[in-house]
């Protein structure tokens, strides 16, 4: 469970006024620290913006660019737009799938690390299939590639601790 | 005068918001689903729609009337439309007609067989969300939704409480509390106004009535039944009757031929609150207490005050709400009997209000049941009692006197109207046809007016709809304002348009308004000292009076 830091909350709303009809802007600092909207954060912009929970959270599930998951360390966007596509861009988001032990039902790893979007196009198509992990480009990919970006990143982790 | 043609009929217009409501005026019935009249355009279901002369097709409910505009209502393409409209929502609707609790009075249901919806030829695929039966008033079952967004308006419009909203987007779309809140997680007062507007079954009234059999069927109990003000002009409605007329003494006889014991009149205690209430009041302008003194009775707006304006409780009224201080002096009388104690209310939070823990003395609850207008007319249907047809019968000594300005406490301003009549001391019919003039009567969201009493002005509001409650206790506190006496009620009209009466347009609202003075008129007291039975009251509460008919809520502090 990501602990929400009310301070940060509060100087982000100080810096819109506590301005309801610029909630959305809100929400993009939170997500932006975050990466994704926690509840309790989000309860509490309502009380201070003087919005309701209801309609705030309409806002926040309304637009595809706000989540209400939590993330993991590494966001992995697997690219299916038509150029990796047909390049096979289906067997590399498998092999990442199994190197990461998600499914796609999963919004991140037990472990904390991974989440795995599926995204429309990445705007590199002359290097497809590709994947972003935490916006650095991954080019030409193919399985093998995958589950070795995956264990390079396990690694990296485990030499941090 | 500007004039249109539907249907072929010159339809004159003034200032109609749209098509839809200069159709309505002209009694041609275009369908809706989404639209209400009270809440804001949303233009979402297009059943509504109509052709003009060059064929275009286009919502009544969001088209501006023009002088010389000529429209069809009912066309070839129009019904092909109306079909498939209908045929796609039943497609996401859980239909199951014949338990569901808004069967027969369903739009949905009503327009599938108007069209002759017969074949639904897309797979049934509804929203899999569980019901949300937390709250004590009403329940929720998103599989029936249709999303017309009615509830949404009516919460956030009317009520300014925004306890439901869209969630999502597309065909995930539902109505949310937020989160994973429960109704009963939200600042919900169960005014039961959104049940009161949806079309289908997706929010309703909660359904107790069998809690109500299982007590009359059961030997060993006494079933002592309170029946408030406003239920006696909605209920007819249910039985064919016109709206402005009071059926009380039906209302007796019905409940006595379904089992009840005894049967009663919560106008009496009304006429209690009345002496209690200005007392209060007296004593308030007398000790130069805070003003204005806010009333009590109405169990959404105490809710309301104890979620969004706690600070304001010291200043409401600690009367109990005359449902509240019948069933304490029930308790007292019948101390021999195992009393079940019920009010029929045109109210669902009364529901709520029943089941709070200020509302339990001696150990026991004070009302064991709370039921709606629409729950005793779907028991009187039950039974197949022919209620239009029934004699009238008195209630039960030695409780039975009622005066009239207990009786209009079911509408906006009545019981103000009530608390001026006694204040100055207005019996006479005179008297009391210059009383209605103050500005006290009519349907309006807030009405200001002053009265003079003695060498005193007092000034008084009366706002009906929490919104408007918001508006003007933001004038108030502003300090633009100033009041002596405000009375609130949280359902738009008071309780003759609640959240458990049937469901009602305005001018159905009108005629219930009506209803309610034409049962003050038939009443020979017209003022609540004048309740002779209070003196038997009072002396049955031997000493406890203040202690059982006054309610302490947390906020009120201590004394």
């Amino acid at each position: 469970m990501v602990k929400v830091d009310f301070g940060f909350i509060d100087s982000v709303l100080q810096k819109y006024d506590c301005d309801k009809t610029r909630v959305i802007a809100i929400m993009q600092e939170i997500q932006n620290e975050y990466k994704f909207l926690p509840k309790d954060a989000l309860k509490y912009v309502a009380e201070k913006v003087d919005e309701s929970e209801a309609e705030l959270y309409g806002v926040a599930t309304f637009y595809e660019n706000f989540s209400m998951n939590e993330k993991g360390k590494y966001i992995i966007k697997v690219c299916n737009g038509t150029a990796c596509h047909v390049r096979k861009s289906d067997d590399v988001q498998e092999a990442i799938y199994a190197a990461t032990g998600l499914t796609p039902e999963d919004h991140i790893s037990s472990d904390g690390l991974f989440t795995i979007e599926r995204v429309a196009c990445l705007g590199a198509c002359s290097l497809a299939p590709v994947c972003t992990v935490n916006g650095v480009v991954h080019a030409s990919m193919t399985p093998e590639k995958a589950h070795a970006l995956i264990q390079e990143l396990r690694e990296a982790e485990s030499h941090e601790d | 005068m500007k004039h249109m043609v539907i249907d072929g009929i010159s339809c004159e217009f003034e200032n109609e918001r749209n098509v839809l409501e200069v159709a309505r005026k002209h009694h041609i019935d275009i369908p809706n689903l989404c639209y209400c009249e009270s809440l804001s355009i949303y233009g979402g279901c297009r059943l509504c729609v109509v052709e003009n002369e060059r064929g275009a097709v286009e919502a009544a409910c969001s088209m501006q009337p023009k002088d010389g505009l000529v429209i069809k209502t009912n066309t070839a393409r129009l019904r092909k439309h109306r079909q498939m409209i209908l045929e796609l929502l039943l497609a996401g609707h859980r239909a199951e007609c014949t338990t569901c609790e808004k069967s027969g009075k369903c739009k949905l249901q009503t327009y599938a067989r108007r069209y002759n919806v017969t074949n639904i030829r897309f797979a049934n695929e509804y929203c899999k969300l569980p019901i949300d039966d937390s709250s004590p008033a009403i329940v929720r079952d998103p599989s029936k939704c249709i999303l017309c967004g009615k509830c949404v308006r009516m919460c956030s419009e009317v009520q300014n409480i925004h306890a439901v909203d869209f969630a999502e987007r597309g065909i995930e779309t539902y109505i949310s509390c937020g989160f994973d809140n429960k109704l009963a997680d939200t600042k919900c007062v169960g005014c039961g106004q959104c049940a009161a507007v949806c079309p289908t079954g997706a929010i309703v009234v909660k359904n107790e009535v069998s809690k109500l059999w299982t007590a009359i069927y059961d030997s060993t109990k006494k079933v002592a039944v309170q029946v408030a003000p406003a239920v006696r002009v909605g209920i007819g409605e249910e039985f064919g009757l016109p709206a402005s007329q009071p059926v009380m003494g039906k209302i007796v006889t019905a409940l006595k031929m379904l089992g009840a014991d005894y049967v009663f009149d919560t106008s009496l205690t009304a006429d209690l609150t009345i002496m209690e209430e200005s007392a209060e009041f007296m004593n308030k302008l007398k000790t130069g207490a805070k003003l204005p003194m806010f009333t009590s009775c109405c169990p959404g707006w105490i809710k309301h005050v104890e979620n969004m304006h706690p600070h304001l409780m010291p200043q409401v009224s600690t009367c109990g709400s005359p449902m509240e201080m019948f069933g304490a002096i029930l308790r007292q009388h019948y101390t021999d009997d195992e009393l079940y104690s019920v009010a029929i209310m045109p109210c669902t939070a009364k529901k709520a209000e029943a089941a709070r823990p200020e509302l339990v003395k001696d150990g026991e609850r004070l009302i064991d049941l709370v039921l709606t207008t629409q729950e005793l007319a779907k028991m009187i249907k039950e039974a197949g009692i022919d209620f239009a047809d029934l004699p009238d019968t008195e209630p039960d000594d030695p409780f039975a006197e009622y005066t009239g300005a207990g009786v209009i406490f079911g509408v906006t301003g009545g019981v103000t109207e009530a608390v001026i009549r006694h204040v100055l001391g207005t019996v006479t019919t005179e008297q009391i046809a210059s009383v209605a003039e103050c500005g006290v009567r009519g349907l309006e969201g807030i009405k200001a007016f002053e009265v003079k009493a003695g060498d005193l002005t007092l000034k008084i509001a009366v706002a009906s709809g929490l919104g408007n409650a918001d508006k003007l206790i933001e004038k108030i506190e502003s300090g633009e304002e100033f009041f002596h006496f405000v009375e609130i009620m949280a359902c738009p009209g008071g309780c003759i348009g609640g959240g458990g009466q049937p469901e009602a347009c305005f001018e159905q609202k009108q005629l219930r308004n009506q209803g309610m003075f034409i049962a003050d008129e038939d009443c020979t007291l017209r003022s609540s000292e004048q309740n002779t039975a209070l003196d038997g009251v009072y002396n049955l509460l031997r000493g406890r009076a203040h202690e059982l008919l006054h309610v302490h809520y947390p906020d009120h502090g201590h004394e």
